[in-house]
């Protein structure tokens, strides 16, 4: 590659054609402050907070919009940079509702960090905000979106178009009045936010935040009344404790955050892991079943492929832009609601406990699970399956409230019945997951014979390729599958939704056909979710995915369908996969949703 | 009066019924030929931003995509412009000579007009006028076709690059430079966008030759430029004059003898004081002594019962209306000067604050994402700096 000399701050650097200045000042451990860039997305160079001099030029240049020129001399903190810089930040100010101490992101905001670092104690500019009729929407269950706290730098504008092929958030009019908003500036409950939440761990500021449930909680954990039940989603355990500064063990605190739920005050803390590996005993059989009534039957009503069904940001997302598919999902509820389904019924009977009195909690790396929990499909317990969703964010900041040293815990076990599970499910928070723990317990059950990859790991299906493909030819099955002799599977993966939208019309086109696709809303799936913690960046997911896997690896049982607890549940509760009452708790139904 | 008349030109205006010929003749001439002619005349972009156009031309014929495009930028919406809705009803076809010169010389198959939506009453007659150039591209063997594109109102919309954008369905926005449109343009192929004068002028060139062309103006300024004379004046309307005047020369003219200021370049041009009249020439940045100011045309006198604060305030609302608003400087800025100077002649900031605020105009002009939010601190500038009392009292 093309090499480029270039100074900065009269330093001599070297760097490949193609690189911004900002990389290469980065290369020379010179930090240039930005806003509405990020690694996740494309370069908008509109906030102008990056700026630098080019020595020979009237006009100060955007360092993250700018390649580096063979012989360009830049200077980061010259007295114009430093004098331009700090108007900027002062002009964003002026038209912020800057009240920070009663900002949800107090003490995590890039705009707050950055007034911090240049002191602006005395802005010149007219406070705009009193001008300004800004509009604040809450009406969603899984997002806030606060146009006070915003900053225009479109970084949720860019998140929604380029990752999530949605476009739900927009810019609406110019000049003074241009404003984020969505189509006909609905509110977000009403458009086609498929509620993942990536705007929100883009957001540099309060301006987009989760609607956070955590006073409901300390309510119910303080009512003696209650029963209050925990579960956490897998990639909450390889994201949390990025919010204490750990980095020990590849960031992994599954014990310590069970020692943390349990001081807390929660009366039992269980793990979705469970449920996971439920969700495989299901969705495998499913899959199955499709197969065999499409090849064997020749049933013409059967849908294939199956689609994976465990991110409610992808099924709202079908539900709105390609509803001709829902035949296709998975009828499996996700591994949250499967287990909210339990809690009520399974675990109250076993517990001897009125169903009316349990408070079903559950910590997801998700704010799509805020939305699906409010669904009013989930209620087949006969109540509200899960009663209150929080993000990993929020159980860090109910961890920091209570006081509690994360970090010096001893780590703890989660309490027994739906509390124990399998490697197979805690890659569910990783893309590809859910294909893998699939495939483990699919191949064994039609062959008798584990799946032949070394140690179990599935590498094709595995990584952060868009769009990942495997395929699967099986050979000398049982005899009640034998019908699938000879027959290659063939599997697809897409996480995000744009990798999903071109996957989907790749299958529209006829040019891919499969039986089984894994699909998750969100960047690295789960462990990507928009209720991890901020700030997210490839980097930081890659880091997420080592520990998953790590995770997995660690686990004495691999296999979902060698769960114990699994085996008891259908024993003694369920009967079979698929079973009247798997129908009746475990599977859902979809409806089409208007795109406008 | 002044002593020296300023030269009225009629190039532009002139009808040419032999165009035809010329087009032929265009079409028959070496690309390199072309080029050199547009580059030896001295021709700058009349939209205002002055880059010499055979300069473009040829930056554009080198680059080696299969697929290029040239722009017509009638997106005519600088205060007080008027002249290129002009030339689009009086003498479409030397525009329409001009793009297919131009699409010869690069390579482009197909051309665009982006026409200012107000201008929607002149789509008959240039679809017309349109017609009967591919008739005669036709009857050449050119294969070369003319779209007119409508905008939907944005001033913005008349930056190069927030006009490409608009043209591709999305938001006007400008984008990032570099890459420059000539390198990356309208779906990303390399394209030409050039001002309906600039064009216009090229006919002039191809058909006269570069010399005649080049021996009008003076140093660095060469030709003859189309100004809208609007304001305080007698004789209001479109002029076609030599660059190089001087501003005293210009003001008497077309003043009504009372001119306390020329507004040069529209509302983002510069303001001329009287006392500066004199020192003052129109025309690019070059060898002149004084000060020289390009410009899109734009010729707006006041009189001494013309209140500046008046004029200003009236810019600035302009400009916070029209920002695309997707940068901090300008953004924000705009609304800064605007309720900024209203506080002031309100008594509710200190005369001092005007020091701020010329402090925040020097700022938006370095850091401002395109020429909109870069050049609000000309009129403020020239306006605060020169009308003082006016901003106060």
């Amino acid at each position: 590659m093309k090499q480029i000399n270039l100074k900065i701050n009269g330093i001599a650097i070297n760097v490949d054609e193609g690189m911004t200045v900002l990389e290469a000042a980065k290369k020379l451990n010179i930090r240039i402050p930005t806003l509405c860039y990020h690694k996740d997305l494309c370069t908008a160079g509109n906030c102008r907070v990056c700026v630098v001099e080019q020595v020979g030029r009237d006009r100060l240049v955007a360092s993250c919009a700018t390649p580096a020129q063979e012989g360009m001399e830049i200077l980061t903190n010259s007295l114009q940079v430093r004098n331009s810089r700090k108007h900027i930040i002062e002009l964003l100010l002026s038209e912020h509702n800057a009240d920070c101490t009663k900002c949800y992101k107090n003490g995590n905001c890039e705009l707050q960090n950055l007034a911090s670092e240049y002191k602006i104690t005395n802005p010149d500019f007219i406070d705009l905000v009193p001008y300004k009729n800004y509009a604040y929407d809450d009406l969603s269950p899984s997002i806030i979106k606060d146009d006070s706290k915003c900053i225009r730098c479109q970084r949720c504008v860019r998140t929604c178009a380029e990752i999530q092929h949605l476009s739900a958030l927009c810019v609406a009019h110019k000049g003074h009045e241009m404003k984020i908003s969505t189509f006909a500036e609905k509110p977000l409950q009403e458009v086609v936010c498929a509620t993942c939440g990536q705007c929100v761990i883009h957001c540099p500021t309060g301006a987009l935040t989760e609607k956070n449930y955590i006073e409901e909680v300390w309510d119910a954990i303080a009512d003696k009344d209650k029963h209050v039940v925990v579960q956490t989603a897998p990639a909450v355990r390889v994201g949390l404790g990025e919010e204490f500064g750990i980095e020990k063990n590849d960031g992994r605190v599954t014990g310590q955050m069970v020692a943390a739920l349990r001081r807390l005050g929660f009366d039992a803390v269980l793990d979705t892991d469970f449920t996971a590996d439920l969700t495989i005993m299901e969705e495998g059989t499913e899959l199955l079943t499709r197969l065999k009534k499409a090849l064997v039957e020749n049933d013409k009503d059967v849908q294939l492929p199956l689609f994976t069904s465990c991110s409610p940001g992808w099924i709202k997302f079908v539900e709105h832009t390609h509803p001709d598919r829902l035949k296709n999902l998975s009828t499996c509820k996700s591994p949250q609601q499967m287990f909210g389904a339990l809690a009520k019924t399974y675990y109250a009977e076993k517990r001897k406990i009125n169903p009316e009195n349990i408070v079903s909690v559950s910590i997801m790396p998700c704010t799509a699970k805020k939305f699906e929990a409010d669904r009013p499909e989930m209620r087949d317990s006969g109540y509200k399956d899960v009663d209150y969703v929080l993000t990993t964010r929020e159980l860090a900041i109910m961890i920091k409230q209570a006081g509690i040293e994360f970090s010096r815990l001893d780590e703890e076990k989660y309490d027994r019945l739906m509390g124990e599970s399998t490697g197979a499910a805690v890659i569910f928070g990783a893309t590809g997951g859910v294909m893998e723990a699939a495939l483990r317990t699919a191949y064994e059950l039609v062959t008798g014979r584990e799946i032949p990859f070394e140690h179990l790991d599935i590498t094709p299906v595995r990584g952060f390729d868009g769009i990942k493909e495997a395929s699967l030819t099986i050979e000398d099955a049982l005899p009640d599958w034998d019908f699938l002799n000879g027959v290659t599977l063939n599997c697809a993966i897409a996480h995000g939704l744009d990798n999903a939208h071109h996957l989907l019309k790749r299958m529209d086109s006829g040019e891919a056909s499969y039986h089984f696709v894994e699909f998750m809303a969100c960047p690295g799936g789960c462990l990507g979710g928009g209720g991890q913690p901020i700030p997210t960046s490839p980097e930081i997911r890659k880091k997420r995915m080592k520990a998953i896997y790590a995770e997995d690896g660690d686990m004495p049982l691999r296999k979902s369908h060698e769960n114990p607890e699994i085996i008891d549940v259908y024993r003694e509760f369920l009967g079979e996969p698929l079973s009247e009452k798997s129908h009746h708790l475990l599977h859902t139904h979809y409806k089409a949703r208007e795109r406008y | 009066m002044g002593t020296k008349h300023l030269r009225r030109m009629d190039l532009i205006f002139t009808r040419d019924d032999d165009y035809k010929n010329l087009v032929k003749d265009i079409l028959s001439r070496k690309n390199e030929d072309i080029i050199n002619e547009m580059m030896e005349s001295g021709l700058k972009g009349r939209g205002g931003a002055g880059f010499p156009t055979g300069l473009k031309w040829k930056l554009t014929s080198e680059k080696p995509e299969a697929t290029k495009y040239i722009i017509c930028n009638a997106d005519e919406g600088e205060p007080g412009t008027f002249k290129d809705r002009e030339i689009l009803t009086q003498v479409p076809y030397k525009v329409l000579t001009g793009m297919a010169a131009c699409a010869k010389v690069i390579g482009a198959k197909e051309g665009f007009i982006y026409l200012r939506g107000e201008y929607h009453f002149l789509v008959d007659l240039l679809s017309k006028a349109i017609d009967e150039f591919h008739q005669i591209c036709k009857v050449n063997s050119f294969d070369f076709n003319v779209y007119i594109f409508l905008g939907s109102g944005a001033y913005i919309c008349g930056e190069e690059s927030a006009l490409m954008e608009s043209m591709e369905g999305k938001r006007g926005e400008p984008r990032n430079k570099p890459p420059f449109p000539t390198d990356l343009g309208y779906l990303n192929k390399p394209t030409v966008v050039n001002n309906v004068e600039t064009l216009a002028h090229a006919f002039t060139i191809l058909k006269l030759g570069a010399k005649d062309f080049h021996d009008l103006g003076v140093q660095d300024s060469h030709g003859s430029k189309l100004f809208s004379v609007s304001g305080d004046t007698p004789i209001p309307g479109i002029y076609e004059l030599e660059l190089g005047m001087s501003v005293q020369d210009f003001a008497d003219d077309f003043g009504d003898g009372d001119c306390k200021a020329v507004q040069v370049g529209g509302a983002s041009g510069f303001l001329v004081p009287r006392k500066r009249f004199k020192e003052t020439s129109i025309g690019y940045q070059g060898k002149l002594k004084g000060i020289s100011l390009p410009t899109g045309g734009s010729m707006m006198l006041f009189n001494s019962s013309r209140s500046m604060y008046n004029v200003l305030s009236n810019y600035l609302d302009f400009f916070q209306e029209e920002s695309c608003g997707q940068c901090t400087p300008c953004r924000v800025g705009c609304q800064q000067l605007v309720k900024g100077i209203e506080q002031v002649k309100r008594g509710e900031k200190p005369a001092a604050y005007l020091d701020v605020l010329l402090k925040l105009t020097d700022t938006m002009k370095v850091t401002a994402k395109c020429g909109l939010g870069q050049s609000v601190a000309n009129s403020f500038q020239s306006i605060v700096e020169n009308f003082k009392e006016e901003m106060i009292y």
